[in-house]
């Protein structure tokens, strides 16, 4: 394999690879919804993405530019109202992988994108805010995180928990009675971590290619446990590049 | 919090003009909710709240985008209950977040909620309930800074679940595709929590691309008899730069745009005096 590609492409591939034929996916709009499309696109044509917007089965022919694309509904297997989504879809469980980003993640795989600094009445930076994301988080019977990995993102403990993953560790989850079982990958620019089986802490078990262990432990605000058994990450096929490269070129094309 | 005299007083919407319907429902001090989930969204009715030049509304939506950085920055509102700000597909508001850090042109309060919580509040409402249950927020941070999310024990089971208060708005205003003669609304595509807003809300207003003389079904299309509205007001085009499924396309380059006009006081001043204060109504 001689093709070039960028961090970002390697990090869409990893994240579209966490998805399934036949799963129901909730998708959050930016990288996840690009990695779920191509994960549509390739390998997985017949997952079942689901937007908050109320889009059940969408079926894309584009990248959507926001959760209320009207590509989403065209074709979708249904449109319902956004009350629906929450609670007859997310909230009883029948979300298999719920699919987000992050401004700030920590070392337990908590979320935030509420505000950046410690005052939440004078922030340094307001960001958007909840959206649908707690409950994602809550509910969703796993989560995949896709997020960039710098000291600005990889915080030991995020300013706001917006979004729960694993709270302060081990049996936090079922004490604030979360249904789902939480992240069960996070993936990166730089590699893919893992929720460690015992404590919870976020643990590095693969580097990209071309990516060093020194180059993690950069991007993360913590000092970065790494798995015994460290692996080097599939680099993205010719296909899948094509795919995601046309898929890319589509995005926010004009729609009805 | 009975208000189930206000709806079911008017048992037939009023085709009105834009200008009448908002005078008849906005008033200062209202809680105002103009809802739409990227689809919809009642861009030319906000500018007409803005050209009435209420004040101290409190703003209602799930995820308040541009109309409500201009009403924001137009000194409209003076709280905000919402669940995600932002511009979607691009990214910050910057005249909400000058509000929030600045208080620019005024303080503006904010009650921060989630999207379940915020579609269950307005499911509340439109059931006549004082509160919805919900599984939420739970291990967040949301519930030390908003005071309208409370756990609630259920009588049954004893499990903990989150309890948050109905959305009851003075007004709901919504934009549609169209509607008949009657003042019976059709709208179709993605319709978010249209429904449930307006049937919450004491008073409510939809802007419409068409009045016809009769609606054939469209596919996923919803349906608000004439008895569910007090006012419908023909605005051709109302939800620009949001888009009308089957009418209008999204302006995507000015969502862009906005980015680049809110950033500062000075150029947000004078988009808005040259493209709403001073534009003349083509209704």
């Amino acid at each position: 394999m001689t093709h070039t590609y960028s961090a970002d492409e390697m990090m869409t591939v990893a994240a579209a690879r966490q998805l399934h034929n036949s799963q129901l996916c909730l998708v959050g709009i930016g990288l996840p919804s690009t990695a779920a499309n191509l994960a549509r696109a390739t390998h997985a044509p017949d997952v079942v993405l689901i937007y908050e917007s109320g889009t059940l089965g969408a079926k894309p022919d584009r990248l959507p530019l926001s959760i209320g694309d009207g590509v989403l509904a065209d074709n979708a297997d249904t449109v319902v109202s956004v009350p629906e989504v929450f609670n007859y879809w997310l909230q009883p469980g029948r979300i298999d992988v719920g699919f987000l980003s992050a401004a700030q993640i920590d070392r337990y795989a908590n979320i935030n994108t509420t505000v950046i600094g410690n005052d939440y009445r004078h922030p340094t930076v307001r960001l958007p805010g909840a959206g649908g994301a707690p409950e994602i988080a809550a509910s969703s019977k796993e989560v995949v995180v896709v997020v960039r990995q710098t000291q600005r993102t990889f915080v030991e403990r995020v300013d706001f928990v917006t979004s729960v993953g694993f709270g302060h560790g081990r049996g936090d989850r079922e004490r604030l009675g979360l249904s789902g079982a939480g992240p069960r990958v996070v993936i990166t620019d730089l590699g893919v971590l893992e929720p460690h089986a015992q404590t919870c802490e976020l643990t590095l078990v693969s580097l990209h290619p071309g990516v060093t262990l020194e180059q993690a432990r950069a991007g993360t605000g913590w000092p970065l446990a790494v798995s015994e058994r460290l692996d080097t990450t599939e680099p993205p096929s010719e296909f899948e590049l094509g795919v995601l490269r046309r898929l890319e070129a589509t995005k926010g094309a004009r729609c009805e | 919090m009975v208000h189930s005299a206000d709806i079911w007083s008017a048992y037939v919407a009023e085709i009105v003009s834009l200008t009448e319907g908002v005078a008849a429902i906005v008033h200062d001090g209202d809680t105002i909710a103009m809802e739409g989930f990227t689809h919809l969204i009642p861009f030319a009715a906000g500018h007409e709240v803005i050209l009435h030049g209420r004040r101290a509304l409190i703003l209602v939506r799930m995820t308040p985008d541009l109309i409500y950085d201009q009403l924001i920055g137009m000194g409209c509102a003076a709280k905000l209950v919402f669940s995600w700000g932002g511009n979607p597909g691009v990214g910050s508001l910057h005249r909400f977040r000058d509000a929030i850090a600045n208080g620019w042109p005024g303080p503006l309060e904010l009650e921060e909620h989630s999207h379940a919580g915020m579609a269950n509040r307005y499911l509340a409402g439109a059931s006549g309930l004082p509160f919805a249950v919900l599984r939420g927020y739970g291990g967040t941070d949301l519930p030390a800074h908003t005071d309208t999310i409370k756990p609630i024990e259920c009588p049954f089971t004893g499990e903990v679940l989150t309890a948050v208060p109905a959305l009851v708005p003075d007004a709901t205003i919504i934009h549609a595709q169209r509607a008949d003669r009657a003042g019976n609304v059709q709208m179709w595509g993605i319709v978010g929590v249209q429904k449930e807003a307006l049937l919450a809300a004491k008073q409510s207003l939809v802007t419409v691309e068409e009045i016809v003389d009769s609606l054939d079904p469209k596919p996923h299309d919803v349906i608000l008899p004439t008895y569910a509205t007090n006012y419908v007001a023909l605005v051709p085009g109302g939800s620009h730069p949001s888009y009308a499924q089957g009418y209008t396309f999204r302006d995507n380059g000015f969502y862009q745009e906005w980015d680049v006009i809110s950033r500062d006081r000075d150029t947000f001043r004078a988009w808005m005096a040259t493209n709403v204060l001073n534009k003349v109504s083509a209704v």
